[in-house]
């Protein structure tokens, strides 16, 4: 398929049959690895976008929850950064706990904290630790939630996953390399007799190792290209039913187009580290003879 | 050309197969190699082409002392040298043609200019309609007039060849030594094994007795 003409008969050997098959499971899960974290690197970005533009402030229940919560609404809207500051009705709150208590849960006399949705400027920084003290001057039992230990333990979590799927990627990588490492072993024993030919006529060791390394180059390529367009095709499909999943919280998951850029980069990269190991494994392994 | 002093080889600990060997061939000198069998000739020439290193002497060629030379210097050596192996070893699953042609391809000719020698020269050893033939399918002398082939097609500075006749009748033997004498007249030095006294005092060539692993020198014997 690919490479100069060889001298040995290295396509025909049993050894290098599966090694197609094993390279082709082994592209088609680092594929996916490399698709889930791209797809979790998006969504973290997502949930972040969604909950960075603004902040909420509690109000505890109490008699005049109402006028400190339109007291705190009011100090807020007055800070420089703060696009708005506004009071959310005793119905949208019910509406927000809705998913957890259910539909009924506006007939009870539940004692519910007043909120204050404040949405931020995003042409303006803001400091949170600033505007919890001044809020505090004012309202000095309202509590400022900037999602920061939520979007802490988000990252940790989105770190965790990515970190799962890059050792996933480096297993697979792994593996392959020792497939060839094997199946180019094999191949030395099987040809070592027109090798001690080869060396006799006077062929250096990189004459016969390019030959091996072509070898796996082919096998590789017959494994990892239909590998990559199956496992592509499962990443896109994945992604469609993300989309029609429509659930709180959970932001559109898709590999954007640096994680489709990406992906082809997996096939690639087995074919090359294929052709680098069956050259090394030819190159150390012919330095044992004369 | 080739100098030994005082060789001894052994296969990893057996005994010695070869012991204090010494002679030298000059350059552009034709020699015969004979002896009777297991007196130590294939491994004398697996010595002179560079398949394994002595246990002990001094082997010099092409005025290098062989116990110096790195390994990765090596193929460059072997490219001066011509073998024509007992067995032939030929590559199975190339033809005729790419079997002769393999020591160009590896020193880098170009494939035409390749072609057109390696055409040239099996037309001559009579194979010129066999070109694409496998060699399981030719019969043992048509292998081993493509060894023979193979072996000088680069123009090798030392040819070495192990029985190169022994298949092939009266008239082929003549004429493939005709190619080696040709060989050697363009300057090759030549170093044949053979059994084939009658061949051998024809050709009245110094002749180089392996006995019991060492070795005596001879004058030319002639019909």
């Amino acid at each position: 398929m690919f490479g100069p003409r060889t001298d040995l008969a290295l396509s025909r050997d049993p050894a290098g049959r599966t090694v197609p098959w094993i390279i082709a499971a082994m592209v088609f899960i680092g594929t996916l690895s490399l698709a889930a974290a791209f797809g979790l690197n998006e969504a973290s970005a997502a949930w972040r976008h969604l909950v960075t533009g603004n902040l909420t402030v509690q109000v505890p229940d109490g008699p005049d929850a109402d006028a400190r919560a339109d007291e705190a609404a009011r100090v807020l809207a007055a800070t420089p950064g703060v696009a708005s500051a506004r009071r959310l009705e005793r119905a949208e709150v019910l509406r927000l706990l809705e998913p957890w208590l259910g539909r009924d849960a506006a007939a009870t006399q539940l004692p519910l904290p007043r909120l204050v949705d404040v949405r931020l400027d995003p042409a303006l920084a803001i400091d949170t630790r600033a505007l919890a003290l001044r809020l505090a001057e004012s309202v000095p039992e309202a509590r400022l939630d900037d999602h920061g230990p939520w979007l802490e333990r988000l990252s940790r979590l989105t770190r965790g996953l990515q970190m799962i799927a890059a050792g996933g990627v480096g297993i697979v990588a792994c593996a392959t390399m020792l497939i060839v490492v094997f199946t180019i072993r094999a191949g030395l024993l099987v040809h070592r007799e027109v090798i001690s030919v080869l060396h006799l006529i006077g062929a250096q060791d990189a004459y016969i190792a390019r030959q091996f390394q072509w070898h796996a180059v082919n096998m590789a390529f017959k494994g990892a290209l239909p590998a990559f367009l199956l496992a592509a095709l499962v990443a896109f499909a994945l992604g469609l039913a993300a989309d029609r999943l429509s659930a709180p919280l959970i932001p559109k998951v898709a590999l954007g187009i640096t994680g489709w850029l990406a992906l082809p980069l997996v096939p690639l990269a087995a074919i090359l580290l294929a052709a680098v190991t069956a050259r090394f494994t030819v190159l150390l392994n012919l330095k044992r003879t004369l | 050309m080739v100098r030994f002093q005082n060789v001894g080889m052994r296969y990893g600990f057996g005994p010695e197969v070869l012991r204090d060997i010494s002679f030298e061939l000059e350059p552009g000198s034709f020699h015969f190699l004979t002896g009777p069998s297991g007196a130590g000739k294939s491994s004398l020439l697996r010595l002179l082409y560079l398949a394994h290193r002595p246990s002990r002497g001094i082997i010099s060629m092409f005025g290098r002392d062989m116990a110096q030379a790195k390994r990765h210097e090596l193929p460059e050596m072997r490219r001066r040298i011509g073998v024509v192996f007992q067995d032939f070893r030929l590559l199975a699953h190339l033809s005729a043609l790419d079997n002769v042609a393999l020591p160009l391809r590896i020193a880098g000719y170009p494939r035409e200019k390749a072609r057109a020698h390696v055409v040239e020269l099996l037309n001559w050893v009579g194979l010129g309609d066999q070109l694409d033939a496998l060699p399981a399918t030719l019969s043992g002398g048509e292998q081993q007039r493509v060894a023979i082939a193979r072996a000088v097609i680069a123009r090798p500075r030392l040819l070495l060849a192990d029985e190169p006749t022994g298949n092939v009748d009266d008239e082929m033997a003549l004429r493939l030594m005709h190619l080696f004498i040709e060989l050697n007249r363009l300057g090759t030095t030549v170093l044949i094994a053979s059994h084939d006294q009658l061949l051998i005092r024809r050709l009245g060539k110094p002749v180089l007795r392996l006995v019991d692993g060492t070795i005596l020198s001879g004058p030319p014997e002639t019909a």
